[in-house]
């Protein structure tokens, strides 16, 4: 078989030390690593295996009222955990309309931020593809599918990234906490993903050898969980990407928008979110037509990539005022059977 | 799933016959084999010292490969063989010849061509999998590529010879232009069904192993015999010196009705290199060597009078099989026999595209066919201002259309009555975009026509009794998932006049004999009238003993005057005289009487009588106003096929064929991108069919139809007739719902967004 080298680092630096290595991997839950290995999509020359690291693992209040989440804790546990569930509603039902049962067992925190693409001409090992080989092209463009961007796409990919989980995380201001040969640092969600630009093989703002070490949602983060929604439309109920999502939040001083939160997936390879949309809704009162103009905020400068996704714009604005009008309306009581679905009403 | 979990509540009363196996609601036989992990499918052996296979695939769709990198794949750990064109075994036959309509061209590495993507152009054999995998990767093949031909506008349009397996691509009767001309209401309509692929759970698998010219072979088919023809044909050696076993199938829906190319290739491997070898294709590799559902576009013109008679009904199909071989999906086939019209045309054409060849997928033609038929018959109804229902009673065919003859049986009237009242069809509004739920989403109901031809092809079995009272019967019939060990067994058992634990069945070995192949919804029909007539030898033999010997309390009775059940011959005059086998082959001092029997199609009785099972679909579906989302709510089937078997495997066949209708209207489509014809789905997450969430209540109700004609046991098939109705109901339904007329399958939220 195609050799690499297998690394299980007993301590966190053991691991940093080990990551810096080029062309080496961290391998959590591998639910995206392991298939695209397989595939020949990529091909490490070592893999450092995370999962046995210490203290990873734990979902734990802070004294300043915010919550980390350590990067191996599953998506299952992560969305099932009863405060995390009560407290951050919106991100709990976007875990569970994520992948399926058997994968959200497997899959950790830190893992679905790092998961690639889905773009086809990724994934086939054979088109061109600036991102898996830079340089050689982008052979989506001149057939974009429905999965394929209409914001923050540039001439060398159109990839979009397909996590759910991020998509509220990014509403949330959650931070990522990295370890690294430079020491411990921090970078906002909404930083943490790069936009294509010139190098779309740049994806993370992550260093050589820097792991994510836990997800940190700040106090404010809390103060939303009466008015949050998660809303996902998708092609089937379960086991399906976002054709398009929307993470929306709300707070209220008396009958008005305190301060708001929206964030799209499906459209970027980043959560879509825009402060002009957010800025349009504080202070008014919940409307239609004021959560249209925040919508139309969010989609300014939206450019379809082809005939087969030029919809997905208004579907965008359609969601997002959806889902800021379930925000509004309050949070449901319990996740709905079909969570995030528009059919999940409880 | 929210399916009905009660399978013999809505059964007809008389379906189930007391005091036999037939008609009982048994479990599946092989049901904890299965969910226990010990049913053994054909991937699961290992004979001693197998290596394995892996395949090296085109990522081209049309070309030449120019190079492969063997020293590489060679030099990697492991790797025993790179089997190549030019360094393969020789075959005895041509894989490009082409002997009937069921030998289709296989690519078999007679040659460097490429003529679709993901056709195989080498095998590694390796040690270990992972070593022929990596093989296989490291081969890094180059191409001369061309322009591949993808989508039905690529090709140049011809009328091909034949559609399906020999039906003819030209058929009408009366002048349908004429009937156009003349009518009072018409429509016109183009539909479109794309490209699909059969996505059995279970790959192609094979495990080949050479004994000197003999070979045995692990292998799922849905056809022992002809696999066993084909691939002698290929050895040049004898049929009989090829013993393939396949007792358990992942799904076949016809993918398996011929040997795959990537199984001979295993076959192939194992001469190559002497040693039993096992090769499993990836999913992404069963796309395109696998055979496919070919893609259609259907234009239907429809004419009324009035009164909402047909006057004309016209149906175009243009659809696609490969570059190199014949298969056409027969769409029209269901216009065929459906509706009564004065004027019926179908016309067949096609291109020929760089995919791989299409072959029978799940209700051939009917399935794509009912699509447009039933979309047109709703367009047409709304057009007449008239319920879909009504207008389709309204076109009531008393006979069948095309050819005139009376149906052997025919319970649609009664499907519709029925599945009508179950889904509370009546006081409908008949203007869409009418309905919302108190949730504010759209809701609509539609509805559609199955039907299915009620096949039959020849088959053989075995039987016999022994002087313990126990019996045994067996044939190379196949369990692909629809429930053969226990139907065909609940023949055997009533055939003999033996309770089911007296019985020994065995199936599922082409040592056995010939059971013909399972498919076209003719295998009940088939094996079972296979297993009737070899279980009635025996019963006869029995009762000659019997009925001859002065000793028997059934002296004199002759054959007609018995009967046998519970392990007892007994006279059908005077139920006080009977005789248990056990004291009959006593007393004649037997060990066993063996009897066979064999079924297959009745000339006279086809040349009278249009045989077909019908059904009628119901649907209600509910579209999020805003965002195109959508969810069918219910459904509800009524099917008339003949004698129910098995009421349980029954309705659960109807299950599985409504929730594959469900995946076609809303799902299913293979993308291929038409610059390099490589595919842009070629798996399970990105290639859809439902997953359980999308599966709403079902009913299916199982409507009493005796037919006397149809074949000795009275069975129509069941497997497939479930698709044909629910593609339309539900693409009626959604139009019901939003006013938006879909006629692009699958219908995605993007179609309704306005």
């Amino acid at each position: 078989m195609r050799q690499f080298d297998y690394i299980r680092p007993a301590s966190l630096p053991e691991a940093v030390a080990a990551g810096q290595q080029p062309d080496t991997a961290y391998l959590a839950a591998g639910t995206n690593l392991v298939d695209l290995m397989k595939g020949g999509v990529t091909a490490p020359a070592r893999i450092v295996d995370i999962t046995r690291l210490p203290g990873l693992s734990a979902i734990e209040r802070l004294p300043d009222g915010g919550t980390r989440i350590g990067a191996l804790v599953r998506n299952s546990d992560l969305a099932h955990d009863a405060m995390f569930e009560k407290t951050y509603p919106m991100v709990a039902e976007a875990l569970l309309a994520g992948a399926s049962a058997q994968l959200r067992n497997a899959a950790t925190v830190g893992g679905n931020l790092m998961q690639r693409t889905r773009c086809p001409y990724f994934t086939d090992a054979v088109s061109p593809c600036n991102k898996r080989a830079p340089g050689s092209g982008c052979a989506a463009l001149g057939h974009a599918t429905r999965i394929h961007a209409v914001q923050g796409w540039s001439e060398h990919c159109i990839a979009t990234h397909p996590s759910d989980f991020c998509v509220p995380l990014a509403a949330l201001d959650a931070v990522v906490e990295i370890a690294g040969p430079d020491g411990a640092r921090a970078v906002p969600l909404t930083a943490f993903h790069r936009l294509p630009g010139d190098h779309p093989e740049r994806e993370t703002d992550l260093r050589p050898g820097e792991l994510i070490t836990a997800l940190r949602l700040p106090p404010e983060a809390e103060s939303f969980r009466g008015h949050a929604r998660y809303l996902k439309v998708r092609d089937r109920t379960s086991y399906a990407f976002a054709v398009v999502s929307a993470a929306a939040a709300l707070t209220f001083d008396g009958e008005r928008i305190g301060r708001v939160r929206l964030a799209l997936g499906g459209l970027a390879l980043k959560p879509w979110r825009v402060a002009e949309a957010e800025a349009a809704l504080a202070g008014q009162a919940p409307a239609p037509e004021v959560f249209a103009r925040a919508a139309d905020a969010a989609l300014a400068g939206a450019k379809p990539t082809g005939e087969a996704n030029a919809f997905k714009i208004e579907l965008a604005r359609r969601v997002a005022v959806r889902a800021l009008t379930q925000a509004a309306a309050g949070t449901p009581a319990r996740i709905p059977a079909l969570p995030a679905s528009p059919f999940g009403i409880v | 799933m929210t399916a009905t979990s009660t399978p013999v509540s809505n059964l007809p009363a008389g379906a189930i016959r007391h005091g036999s196996s037939i008609g009982q609601p048994l479990t599946r036989r092989d049901g904890p084999l299965k969910v226990t992990g010990q049913a053994r499918f054909s991937a699961d052996n290992l004979p001693p010292g197998t290596l394995h296979a892996a395949l090296c695939v085109a990522r081209i769709a049309k070309g030449r490969v120019t190079g492969l990198d063997v020293a590489a794949a060679e030099a990697h750990p492991g790797v025993v063989a790179v089997m190549r064109p030019g360094h393969a075994p020789a075959l005895a036959k041509d894989p490009d010849a082409k002997d009937g309509p069921f030998t289709f061209r296989l690519d078999l590495l007679q040659n460097d061509t490429v003529r679709y993507a993901n056709q195989p152009i080498a095998v590694v054999i390796a040690e270990t999998l992972e070593a022929a995998t990596e093989g296989a990767r490291l081969l890094a093949p180059t191409y001369a590529a061309e322009t591949p031909r993808i989508g039905l506008d690529a090709g140049d349009v011809f009328t091909p010879p034949s559609v399906g397996v020999g039906a003819p691509a030209t058929e009408s009767d009366g002048d349908v232009e004429a009937g156009l001309a003349s009518a009072d209401k018409t429509i016109a309509a183009t539909y479109e069904t794309p490209a699909q692929y059969h996505n059995a759970m279970e790959p192609h698998a094979a495990v080949a192993s050479w004994d000197g010219d003999r070979l045995t072979l692990y292998m799922p088919t849905q056809a022992l015999a002809m696999s066993q023809a084909r691939l002698a044909g290929l050895f040049g050696i004898d049929a009989d010196d090829i013993h393939i076993e396949s007792p358990y199938l992942g799904g076949g829906f016809g993918s398996k009705g011929v040997p795959a190319g990537p199984q001979v290739l295993a076959c192939m491997a194992a001469k190559l290199v002497g040693r039993p070898v096992k090769l499993v294709p990836t999913r992404t590799q069963m796309y395109g060597p696998m055979g496919h559902r070919g893609p259609t576009r259907q234009t239907l013109r429809l004419g009324t009078d009035a009164a909402g008679k047909l006057t004309a009904l016209d149906h175009h199909i243009l659809t696609a099989s490969s570059s190199f071989d014949d298969f056409f999906e027969p769409a029209g086939r269901a216009t065929s026999t459906l509706y009564a019209s004065p004027a019926i045309a179908i016309r067949h054409e096609a291109v020929r595209l760089d995919t791989g060849t299409p072959l029978f997928m799940r209700a051939p033609g009917e399935a794509t066919g009912s699509v447009a038929l039933e979309s047109a018959l709703d367009e047409m109804a709304h057009e007449l201002g008239m319920d879909p229902l009504e207008f389709r009673l309204a076109n009531y065919a008393e006979v069948e259309p095309l050819t005139g003859k009376p149906f052997s049986s025919k319970g649609l009237r009664e499907c519709y009555r029925r599945g009508a009242a179950a889904f509370g069809w009546a006081g409908r509004p008949l203007q869409p975009r009418q309905t919302r739920d108190t949730d504010g989403f759209l809701v609509g109901t539609g509805m559609g026509t199955a039907t299915f031809p009620a096949l039959i092809f020849e088959g053989m079995a075995r039987a016999e009794i022994r002087a313990d009272g126990t019996g045994t019967v067996e044939l190379g019939a196949i369990d692909m998932g629809q429930g053969s060990w226990t139907a065909l067994a609940q023949i055997a058992a009533d055939g003999l006049g033996i309770g089911m634990d007296s019985l020994t069945f065995r199936m599922g070995s082409s040592d056995l004999p010939n059971a013909g192949i399972a498919g076209g919804s003719g295998h009940t029909a088939t094996a079972g009238g296979a297993i009737h007539a070899a279980a009635g030898d025996v019963i006869r033999q029995l009762s000659d003993l019997a009925t001859n010997d002065p000793a028997s309390p059934l002296y004199g009775a002759g054959n007609a005057g018995v009967t046998a059940a519970d392990g007892r011959l007994t006279r059908r005059d005077d139920p006080g005289r009977s005789e248990a086998f056990t004291d009959i082959l006593a007393r004649a001092g037997r060990s066993s009487i063996a009897g066979q029997g064999k079924a297959g199609a009745d000339p006279a009785a086809q040349a009278a009588y249009a045989m077909h099972a019908h059904g009628a679909v119901f649907a209600e579906v509910k579209v999020d106003p805003d965002l195109g989302q959508i969810r069918v709510s219910r459904l509800t089937g009524a099917f008339a096929a003949g004698r129910v078997i098995n009421p349980r495997l029954v309705q659960s066949q109807y299950y599985g064929g409504m929730i594959w209708g469900l995946s076609f209207a809303l799902h299913e489509r293979a993308e291929m991108d038409p610059r390099t014809g490589r595919f842009l789905n070629d798996n399970l997450a990105e290639y859809h069919v439902p997953v359980n969430a999308d599966i709403p209540a079902m009913e299916a109700i199982l409507v009493h139809e005796d037919d006397a004609v149809v074949n000795a046991l009275g069975v129509k098939g069941v497997g497939e007739i479930g698709i044909t109705g629910t593609v339309g109901a539900i693409a009626n339904a959604i139009w019901h719902a939003t006013g938006v007329r879909v006629r692009e399958m699958p219908i995605t939220l993007d179609k309704l967004l306005g």
